[in-house]
């Protein structure tokens, strides 16, 4: 009983983390940014969907499209504010971008978290469900909501495995996290395609958003979290890698489950921290990764 | 003659500063933490109360103005502020924070700084039990809320007929967070339940960083309790909404200072409903005559029914702008002593602070016609009172999936 429990609470919210990291990780994939207000923008996601759904009256459904829709919007925000002026900026020498969007986007992401905390308070938010109630999974009393959450995270995965494998923009992406001046050459327009990784990106951060809020309640003081979050799973799998990403969500889920269940739930993030620092030095490259 | 003249023109040159200072607002600072629920109500209580006592002339003919600091629920933060406070603003008192970790912080500082200061939320016993060790150095710290002790003191009054009449509760569940006001809140807890009736047969500290409770609710219902007596201040949203999530079909009944608050219920999306929760006053009840008037304004003007701490604060405000009045000086012994002979009725009942000899020296007197407990529960969007049934404006209304001990 208590096995089936902690396999099922351990799958739902393994497969949001894969949801949350996955965009994370197509971004520095292909575009080589590491975007540190990430947590912040799953955030406001979840805020503005929490605030439609209930204040303006949008019903949970509207509340969640509105809410993925400013997941998308803050995501060019980012873009165009931060991380683009930096990259274009000629006075900032080429090896030291990384670390000035790195900085950027950490101090974008305490920005966009002081401004929800400010307007909304730090008080957790939680959006409303998008099918109340409950259901029995063999004598195990689950939240519909629960499978709700792990069914679209894997749809949203599905959808992006097809678009990057299956469909010529998506090859287009592949392509460039692997040699973007060759596609240069071939007469791609770079920029083109970091504004659709951006966009792609912030589809996912919104939905993850979205889903958490509605999951387990989303505050403003999470936002650190949440990006520390994506950040070790993708460590943990390899940067970069997508499949390595979704492995190590998994990982990460169920041993943060099995530590909640079985130890306590006031150490459930200690285990994969530890095991963090063991794949860092025994297989820095990641589970997964090929550098 | 010229004597005279000399002396006039000195007389009107002392004067003239005096009367300049004598124009001089008098300010209070208010340390809090403005982002979160109990936080919030702090200041703008205050302010409330303020615009008052100005509009009706204000303290011996000057104004009362409000300084806020936000503390972002740091100590360090707050440390800062009170310095700031007292060094820079040069206020004659603060009222400070709902966070019992920020008021032991400051303690010493009032203290050293000869500062009055009250807390209109903290719970601590810590911070009269401090008071009453140390009096001649820490005496300007006084206790605006009731003392955790106290707290659960009340839960377990009013539980003799919530829990065990009507609830037909036999066996409880503390479930506590882990944090400095609920060490003797639980330790009482533990005492006073069993001495209703009520058996506790477990007791959880959880973490305040805990964002998915599944796995207590699931240990909790394991050992199949009749309530689970809550402890709650710095979590409340998540293990609510996922109790309603999840149908724990266990009641909570306790402290849940985040429920006190309108905000709670859209933040939580009505998850909140059946909650039962203790408060001192509430809107719906005339606790004293100012309650109700208050609760209405402060509505009115930002929105939201205050927290807890909003009705402590707005009666802080007043009882040091009395004890200046009555001192007439801002010096903080004399607004000390004045303080210490308060009997005040604010929007929390009549207000008498213990004395030296009290194991709560400078703490709140809680006792029948004086400060008394209230228990509200969330019934579809609306705080209403439970118990007393003196003050008691409903029966308790369970949602369907909790199922009470029979």
């Amino acid at each position: 009983m208590l096995g089936l429990q902690i396999l099922i609470d351990g799958f739902a919210i393994s497969s949001l983390y894969a949801l949350g990291a996955i965009g994370f990780t197509l971004m520095f994939g292909v575009s080589g940014v590491l975007n540190l207000s990430h947590g912040a923008i799953m955030v406001v996601a979840a805020v503005v969907a929490w605030l439609f759904a209930g204040s303006y009256g949008a019903g949970p459904y509207g509340g969640a499209l509105v809410g993925v829709l400013a997941g998308v919007v803050t995501a060019f925000a980012t873009y165009l504010l931060v991380v683009r002026p930096i990259q274009t900026s000629r006075s900032i020498p080429g090896e030291e971008k990384e670390i000035f969007v790195l900085t950027g986007t950490l101090l974008w992401g305490i920005m966009l978290q002081e401004a929800v905390a400010y307007l909304f308070t730090n008080n957790p938010k939680t959006v409303r469900p998008l099918l109340p109630g409950v259901v029995n999974l063999l004598g195990v009393r689950t939240p519909t909501n629960e499978i709700v959450t792990a069914a679209i995270s894997w749809a949203a995965i599905g959808l992006l495995w097809l678009l990057v494998n299956r469909t010529r923009t998506g090859k287009t992406l592949l392509a460039a996290s692997i040699n973007p001046r060759g596609l240069t050459l071939l007469g791609f327009e770079l920029s083109r395609i970091y504004i659709l990784v951006w966009a792609i990106y912030g589809v996912l951060a919104g939905l993850a958003g979205v889903l958490l809020g509605a999951f387990l309640g989303v505050s403003s003081d999470n936002a650190g979290t949440l990006t520390a979050s994506a950040f070790s799973i993708v460590v943990l799998g390899g940067l970069g890698s997508v499949s390595g990403s979704l492995v190590a969500a998994y990982v990460v889920g169920y041993l943060e489950t099995l530590t909640a269940y079985l130890i306590s739930p006031s150490i459930r993030t200690v285990p994969v921290l530890l095991l963090l620092v063991v794949v860092v030095y025994l297989r820095p490259q990641g589970l997964l990764g090929r550098r | 003659m010229r004597g005279g003249l000399l002396g006039a023109l000195l007389a009107a040159g002392l004067c003239l500063p005096a009367t300049a200072r004598a124009a001089d607002p008098i300010k209070f600072g208010v340390i809090a933490e403005t982002s979160a629920i109990g936080g919030a109500s702090i200041p703008k209580a205050a302010q409330l109360a303020a615009d008052e006592i100005n509009a009706a002339g204000g303290v011996n003919g000057r104004k009362i103005e409000i300084v806020v600091y936000d503390d972002h629920n740091s100590a360090a933060d707050a440390v800062r502020a009170f310095q700031r406070a007292h060094s820079e603003d040069k206020v004659s008192a603060v009222i400070a924070s709902y966070i019992s970790e920020v008021v032991l912080a400051l303690e010493p500082w009032a203290g050293r700084l000869k500062m009055p200061m009250i807390t209109p939320g903290a719970a601590s016993d810590d911070i009269t039990k401090r008071v009453h060790n140390d009096y001649d150095h820490l005496k300007y710290v006084f206790h605006g809320y009731l003392a955790s002790t106290q707290i659960a003191d009340s839960v377990c009054e009013a539980g003799k007929q919530l829990l065990v009449k009507d609830m037909k509760a036999k066996t409880a569940v503390v479930m506590s967070e882990d944090a400095a006001w609920t060490l003797p809140l639980d330790n009482e807890y533990l005492k006073c339940l069993p001495q209703i009736g009520v058996k506790v047969i477990d007791h959880i500290r959880l973490s305040p960083d805990t964002t998915d409770f599944t796995p207590i609710f699931n240990k909790i219902e394991g050992e199949k309790p009749d309530v689970i007596v809550t402890g709650i201040s710095h979590v409340g949203v998540q293990p609510t909404v996922q109790w309603q999530q999840q149908q724990v079909p266990i009641p909570m009944f306790g402290v849940s200072s985040q429920a006190t608050s309108s905000t709670f219920w859209k933040d939580t999306n009505g998850a909140a409903n059946g909650v039962v929760f203790q408060m001192a006053s509430a809107p719906d009840v005339a606790v004293s005559p100012k309650t109700i008037p208050f609760a209405k304004k402060y509505t009115a003007k930002y929105g939201v029914t205050p927290a807890y701490s909003g009705y402590t604060a707005y009666d802080d405000v007043y009882m040091f702008a009395d004890a200046i009045k009555r001192a007439g000086s801002t010096d903080a012994d004399k607004i000390v002593a004045e303080m210490e002979k308060t009997d005040y009725v604010g929007t929390l009942g009549r207000i008498v602070f213990l004395g030296r000899d009290s194991q709560f020296t400078h703490g709140m007197k809680v006792a029948p016609g004086y400060i008394t407990g209230l228990m509200e529960q969330w019934q579809d969007g609306k705080q209403v009172t439970v118990w007393p049934s003196s003050a008691g404006t409903a029966k308790l209304a369970f949602p369907k999936f909790v199922k009470l001990g029979q």
